[in-house]
């Protein structure tokens, strides 16, 4: 069976750094200076109080499933909210895994899948997660 | 300023079609226009509010308002929650004509994504360049029933709630929908039926998601004195409310929807409990969304929405709760894939006594009805309309 292309993520300046670190193997998360607090996805103000005092950061890429669904479609795919180790739930797909062996509360790893642009050109990667 | 009282809905109409290829979605629009204002007894001359959502043709309202003749206009709202934009336009119908801004407000939907071929529940989405979340989830494969999916299997975890309690939903439906001769789905299913038809989105089946169908409808608001002025029985605005759920930034809580604060903020003012309401058009794109939706609304405690939908509880005549007499979105009709237009008629026409006599619910004065836009896991618009007979 064969999987199923991951569509390039549309890239702005605002979230290029994020990308880029992705080509990387790295994972960043936006934070909060003024709270503290982790969110997800990453954005130019803080979704806590509004501030634009934030910053990305690295995140050590390991969580927990919260909740998941497996796409019954032509090339089955799973999806899920991870629970990062950090705090936010983040949407993402489980991979590398027999799906039927996905539980809610399962320890997973981040891993990076390419992705194609509409003209079949490679995008960044994007992160999944697979058992840890 | 309390709505309560201040606006009633004088006309109602449900386009017969679920398969339209032969029809544009103005000529829809114009189509329900027109049956609802014959059965309020007014014309368009009437007409000096309009309301439809960001999906009808053109720039927020201007193109059907244009297209439709309505030269009177003095207030129009194109607001869109997807789904539930509809409730929430009857509301804001009711406070535009509290605050004198127009007195006799047209509501219309219409949409043909049956004729499109529209891979409604699981077909992939382009991205949106000025969207800031659809680069971090597109990619990953969002879908609406991948969405609703997701909550059901949180719902599940946390509650113990099972695929069995899910089906009683669609069963009720089914229920219904044998005495609507405009539903898709008139045959009765058995629990057994829904658990063993095919999956879409683990734990959703295909018998746990609603129909894709083309029609539409249309709703007319106006003030008290011309509703009494009319000849049809009144239907009047006790209590409303909206509300938004997203992701917290990233702290998302699947098992819980915006109808939590919706309908908290209706019940208010309608100055009325969950034990009051005798009907509920309750949203059904799918039957989690039923589910989730039953237990923030009050009618039971968080956790217990299986228990509650278990044996028939909501299948009028035999259950406490009766709702979605016409076979809601599961079984009747889902126009343009946005269930909360029919929800409201539904709901009107078991207060004005017009329900099928298979299922209406005798003396019933008191009705809710409540819509969930977008998507249920990701980021979703809430309204909740409490209407009364006077």
């Amino acid at each position: 069976m064969s999987e199923r292309i991951i569509a390039a993520p549309v890239v702005d300046p605002s979230t290029k750094p994020v990308w880029d670190a992705a080509a990387e193997g790295r994972l960043l998360i936006g934070r909060c200076r003024d709270t503290g607090r982790h969110f997800y996805y990453p954005r130019g103000a803080s979704p806590f109080t509004l501030s634009s005092n934030v910053e990305l950061v690295q995140a050590s890429g390991r969580g927990t499933i919260y909740s998941y669904t497996v796409m019954r479609v032509a090339q089955p795919y799973a999806c899920a909210y991870v629970e990062l180790e950090e705090g936010p739930r983040i949407f993402t797909n489980i991979v590398d895994c027999d799906f039927d062996e996905i539980r809610i509360g399962m320890r997973v790893r981040v891993v990076f899948k390419p992705s194609q642009t509409a003209e079949g050109e490679p995008g960044a990667p994007v992160p999944m997660f697979a058992p840890a | 300023m309390s709505l309560r009282g201040r606006a009633c809905i004088v006309g109602a109409y449900e386009h017969p079609t679920r398969k339209a290829p032969d029809k544009s979605v103005a000529q829809l629009h114009a189509e329900v226009a027109f049956g609802a204002l014959e059965d309020a007894g007014l014309t368009k001359a009437d007409v000096d509010g309009y309301f439809c959502a960001g999906d009808a043709p053109g720039m927020g309202p201007l193109a059907m308002a244009d297209y439709l003749g309505l030269d009177r206009l003095s207030h129009v709202d194109s607001t869109d929650i997807g789904g539930s934009s509809y409730l929430a336009h009857v509301a804001h119908a009711a406070a535009a004509i509290a605050l004198g801004r127009c007195n006799i407000a047209l509501i219309t939907l219409a949409g043909r994504p049956r004729s499109e071929g529209q891979a409604t529940g699981t077909g992939a989405r382009a991205q949106n360049a000025t969207v800031p979340d659809d680069p971090f989830e597109i990619p990953m494969g969002r879908t609406v029933a991948g969405s609703y999916a997701l909550c059901a299997m949180r719902h599940m975890h946390e509650f113990g709630t099972t695929s069995e309690d899910l089906a009683w939903i669609k069963v009720a439906a089914s229920q219904h929908a044998q005495h609507n001769p405009h539903a898709m789905l008139k045959k009765p299913v058995t629990v057994e039926e829904v658990v063993n038809s095919p999956m879409v989105a683990d734990p959703l089946h295909r018998l746990d998601c609603c129909v894709i169908s083309d029609g539409g409808g249309a709703l007319i608001v106006a003030r008290p004195e011309i509703a009494r002025s009319l000849k049809r029985p009144v239907v009047s605005i006790r209590g409303t409310g909206e509300a938004v759920k997203g992701q917290f930034g990233g702290y998302p809580d699947l098992t819980f929807s915006g109808a939590r604060f919706s309908g908290a903020r209706a019940f208010e003012e309608a100055g009325v409990t969950p034990s009051d309401i005798r009907y509920a058009s309750i949203y059904d794109s799918f039957t989690i969304t039923v589910l989730i939706q039953l237990e923030d609304l009050g009618f039971c405690a968080k956790g217990d929405g299986g228990k509650f939908v278990r044996d028939g509880n909501l299948i009028s005549g035999v259950g406490k709760l009766p709702f979605n007499t016409d076979g809601g979105g599961l079984c009747n009709n889902h126009p343009a894939n946005r269930g909360g237009m029919t929800k409201v008629i539904e709901a009107v026409r078991q207060l004005r006594g017009e329900a099928h006599p298979a299922v209406q619910v005798a003396d019933c004065g008191l009705a809710l009805a409540h819509g969930t836009g977008g998507l249920l896991g990701h980021r979703h618009g809430s309204a909740t309309l409490i209407m009364e007979r006077e």
